[in-house]
C-alpha cells in the first residue's frame, strides 16, 4: 500500500489561519481536510446579557473584512424582533452602504489574493512588475468602495453609522454626489477588470453544487429576500434551522453546514449568480456574456470573474442609488424594544451570512447564533479539494499543494469568521 | 552610507478580526510605495512568498488565547528586532478577553457541540502580557494613517508622532458640538485619540475603541454618565468592549458591577 499525506501548516492569502491535510492512499484521496485553527473567540457566549444597541458594534468585529454584512444581519434582527420595519431611503442607505462592502471585499481578492495564482505569482505585489496597470487600476476600484463605506460609516474598518432603526446620521445629497463621480470611474475599471479576469488561464473543472443564495422579488439579492436554492428549497429566513444544521467536527474550530436532507452546499458569488443572474441590470449581463459567463458557472475557479462581474454591478447599482436619494426626514424609525426572537440574513461578499437572537423584555440578548458564509461552505471546499487532488494524485507534491491552495482561495475563504501559501510536509510510505 | 538592504517586515497574526493587517492593504495609494521602502519578508494575507527571518520590524495583530500561541509569540519575539503591536486585540486583549470575566468552559460549550475539540486558555491577553513590545498603536481598528507614521518613523529612525490625548481634543479640533452636553453619554473624555473623534461626528457617544488614553478620570467620567441618568450596568457594559482588560477601563467596570 502506497499512502501519502500531504499538509500545508497554514494557509497564506486568506483571511484567518487554516491548513490542509491531504491522505492519498493507493491512487485514491482518503481524505481532504480544511484545518481551521483559527483561535475561537466566543461571540455567540459574550453576546448574552448585552444590549440591543451595542449589537451591531460587538458583531462587526467578527470580521474586519466584512464588519457590514455582520452589522446589517444583526439589526435586521433587532428590527425584525421589534416589530418595525426600516424601509424607503433608509433601506436604500444601507444597500449603498453594502455594495462598498462587496466594492472593496471583493476588489482585495481578485486582484490581490486570487489572480495572482492564474499568473503564477506569489503576490499582488510581485505582479504588479508586469501587470502593473491591472494592479493600480484593482486597487483604485477597492478605494471607491473602501470611500463609500467611509463616507456612510464613518471609517472602512468596523464602521459607526448603522443603527437599530436607521442610522446615527445621514449624509445629504452634496456630501454623496461626487462619491457618485468617483463610482462612476470605479464602474469603468471595473468593467475592464472582468474582461481582464476572463483572459486568465482557468482551469476545467466543474462540480454539481447545491447553490444557496437570497432571492428578492426585483433586486440582485444584497441586504434581503427568501432563502432559495438550486434544489428547490424556498423558505423565509426564519426557517433555516428547519432545513440547515452545524456539524462540530475535531479538524476545525469552524462549524460545518449541511443541508440536513442532502449535505454540502455553496453560498456565495457562484450561488447569487446562478440563481439570480437574471435580475441583473442588462449592461452587466451582456457584460457577463462578453465574458464568456451562462447562466449558471459550475467552475469554482471562474469565481473570479463572477467575483469581479459582481464588483461591476455594485459599482452600477451605488451610481445608481445615489443618483435617485432623497435626504430622509428622520435618520430613524421609531421602536421600543420587547421580547422575541429575531432574524436576519444578507448576503455577505462571500455569502449568505445568517443570525438569530433572542431578546428579553427590555432588549437585552439571551441568546446568539450567527451562521457566517465560510463555514457554510467548508463542506463543498473539501469535496472541491478531494476531486482536484484526485485528478492529480500522480503529479509532483508541488503541483498538488498549489493547485490545492488555489482551490481553498477560489472560496475566498474569510476564517477570521470562520489564508495563498500553504507549507508542504510529506510522508511517502 | 545607506544601506542597500531594505528592512524586512513580517506581519503577524493572532487571535483577531484581521481588520488592522487589512489595514495595510487598505493603504491603496501608498501600498506599492511601502513595498518598496520596505522588504515585506513575512505577510501570509497578502503573501505566499515566506523569507525565513529574523525581521526588522514586526507588526503583531491579535490576543493570546491559546497555548500554543502563547509559545510562537515567544518566537515571533526572538526573530524581531523592533516589535509593534497593532489594535485593541493586541494591545488590551480584544473583545474576546470578556472572557477574562467568565467562566471560559461555559462559553465554549455555548458555541461548540463538542467542547473537546477546542484548546483555548482561560484568558485572552495582551502581547505585552507575554513580550517585551516596542510601541503599541491602540484603536478597533487601528488609524491606517498612523500606520504609515510608525512605519516611517522606524525608517527614519525616530519617534512616531502619535498624540497621547483624549477624544476631547480631537472633537474641537474637529469643530464637533460635544454630544455630553446635548445629553448623550460619551466616553471621549477618557479614550485615547487617534479616530479623528469619528462617534461625535456621526452624532453619537465614543465608545471607546482606541481604549483609556494616559491617566484618565474614569471616576469622573462614570459620575458624569449617572447624571445623564446611566445606570450601573450602562456604565459597565460600555467599559466591557474592545479594550475591556485595559487597566483603568477594567477597574472602573468592576466598581459597577451590580
Amino acid at each position: 500500500m502506497t499512502t501519502k499525506t500531504i499538509k500545508v501548516d497554514y494557509l497564506a492569502r486568506v483571511e484567518g489561519e487554516g491548513a490542509l491535510d491531504l491522505h492519498i492512499e493507493d491512487g485514491a484521496v482518503k481524505a481532504a481536510n480544511l484545518r481551521i485553527f483559527e483561535p475561537p473567540r466566543f461571540f455567540e457566549a459574550f453576546l448574552r446579557g448585552r444590549g440591543y444597541m451595542e449589537l451591531p458594534d460587538i458583531v462587526a468585529r467578527i470580521c474586519g473584512i466584512c464588519p457590514v454584512a455582520y452589522q446589517m444581519g444583526a439589526v435586521q434582527a433587532v428590527e425584525r424582533a421589534f416589530g418595525i420595519e426600516v424601509g424607503g431611503q433608509l433601506r436604500t442607505l444601507r444597500r449603498l452602504l453594502y455594495c462598498g462592502e462587496w466594492i472593496e471585499s471583493h476588489a482585495l481578492h481578485v486582484v490581490m489574493l486570487h489572480a495572482p495564482d492564474f499568473l503564477g505569482y506569489p503576490d499582488a505585489i510581485r505582479m504588479a512588475e508586469k501587470h502593473g496597470d491591472v494592479v493600480r487600476s484593482g486597487l483604485a476600484v477597492k478605494k471607491a468602495g473602501n470611500a463609500l463605506m467611509c463616507l456612510l460609516g464613518g471609517r472602512e474598518i468596523h464602521p459607526v453609522n448603522v443603527r437599530p432603526g436607521g442610522f446615527y446620521r445621514l449624509p445629504t445629497k452634496a456630501e454623496l454626489a461626487p462619491m457618485g463621480e468617483e463610482l462612476k470611474r470605479a464602474r469603468d475599471q471595473a468593467f475592464d477588470l472582468v474582461r481582464w479576469t476572463s483572459t486568465l488561464p482557468i482551469p476545467d473543472f466543474e462540480q454539481d453544487y447545491e447553490f444557496v443564495a437570497m432571492r428578492h422579488e426585483s433586486e440582485y439579492p444584497i441586504t434581503g429576500g427568501r432563502l432559495v436554492s438550486s434544489r428547490g428549497i424556498d423558505i423565509d429566513i426564519g426557517d433555516f434551522e428547519n432545513e440547515f444544521e452545524e456539524r462540530h467536527v475535531p479538524h476545525s474550530t469552524a462549524l460545518h453546514a449541511m443541508v440536513k436532507q442532502r449535505g454540502a452546499y455553496l453560498v456565495g458569488p457562484l450561488a447569487r449568480y446562478a440563481l439570480n443572474s437574471q435580475l441583473l441590470p442588462e449592461t452587466i449581463q451582456s457584460l457577463a456574456r462578453e465574458a464568456g459567463l451562462g447562466p449558471v458557472c459550475n467552475n469554482p475557479f471562474r469565481s473570479i470573474v463572477v467575483r469581479a462581474l459582481e464588483v461591476a454591478f455594485a459599482c452600477e447599482e451605488a451610481v445608481r442609488l445615489i443618483g435617485e436619494y432623497e435626504l430622509p426626514e428622520a435618520a430613524t424609525v421609531p421602536f421600543e424594544p420587547r421580547a422575541g426572537t429575531g432574524f436576519g440574513c444578507t448576503e455577505a461578499p462571500r455569502g449568505i451570512c445568517w443570525h438569530r437572537y433572542d431578546f428579553e423584555e427590555d432588549g437585552t440578548i439571551r441568546a446568539a447564533r450567527i451562521v457566517p458564509p465560510t463555514s457554510q461552505n467548508q463542506p463543498s471546499i473539501e469535496a472541491d479539494l478531494a476531486a482536484v487532488a484526485g485528478s492529480l494524485v500522480e503529479a509532483d507534491d508541488d503541483v498538488i499543494r498549489d493547485r490545492c491552495e488555489q482551490t481553498i482561495r477560489n472560496y475566498d475563504p474569510c476564517i477570521s469568521c470562520s489564508a495563498h501559501f500553504l507549507k508542504l510536509s510529506v510522508h511517502r510510505s | 552610507m545607506p544601506s542597500l538592504q531594505r528592512p524586512r517586515l513580517a506581519v503577524w497574526k493572532f487571535a483577531s478580526c484581521d481588520g488592522c493587517q487589512l489595514s495595510i492593504l487598505d493603504c491603496e495609494d501608498e501600498l506599492l510605495a511601502l513595498a518598496g521602502a520596505v522588504e515585506i519578508a513575512n505577510f501570509p494575507e497578502a503573501s505566499s512568498a515566506i523569507s525565513e527571518g529574523p525581521y526588522d520590524l514586526s507588526l503583531v495583530e491579535g490576543s493570546i488565547t491559546t497555548p500554543h500561541d502563547a509559545r510562537r509569540i515567544q518566537d515571533v519575539r526572538e526573530q524581531s528586532k523592533f516589535l509593534v503591536t497593532i489594535g485593541a486585540c493586541a494591545t488590551a486583549g480584544g473583545i474576546q478577553a470578556l472572557r477574562n470575566f467568565a467562566d471560559v468552559d461555559e462559553f465554549v460549550s455555548t458555541v461548540y457541540a463538542s467542547p473537546r475539540y477546542i484548546e483555548t486558555l482561560a484568558t485572552s491577553t495582551p502581547i505585552s502580557d507575554h513580550v517585551a513590545v516596542d510601541y503599541e498603536l491602540h484603536g478597533c481598528p487601528i488609524n491606517k494613517m498612523q500606520l504609515l507614521e510608525v512605519i516611517s518613523a522606524y525608517l527614519a529612525g525616530r519617534k512616531p508622532a502619535i498624540a497621547a490625548h483624549s477624544v476631547c481634543v480631537e472633537c474641537k479640533q474637529r469643530g464637533n458640538v460635544c454630544v455630553m452636553v446635548q445629553g448623550t453619554p460619551c466616553l471621549g473624555p477618557v479614550t485615547h485619540a487617534g479616530c479623528g473623534a469619528l462617534c461625535p461626528a456621526y452624532r453619537r457617544g465614543c465608545y471607546g475603541c482606541y481604549g483609556p488614553m494616559e491617566t484618565p478620570n474614569m471616576k469622573s467620567l462614570a459620575g458624569e454618565w449617572q447624571a445623564l441618568g446611566a445606570q450601573p450596568r450602562d456604565i459597565q457594559r460600555a467599559l466591557r468592549t474592545f479594550n475591556a482588560w485595559a487597566e483603568p477601563f477594567r477597574e472602573e467596570s468592576e466598581a459597577h458591577d451590580d
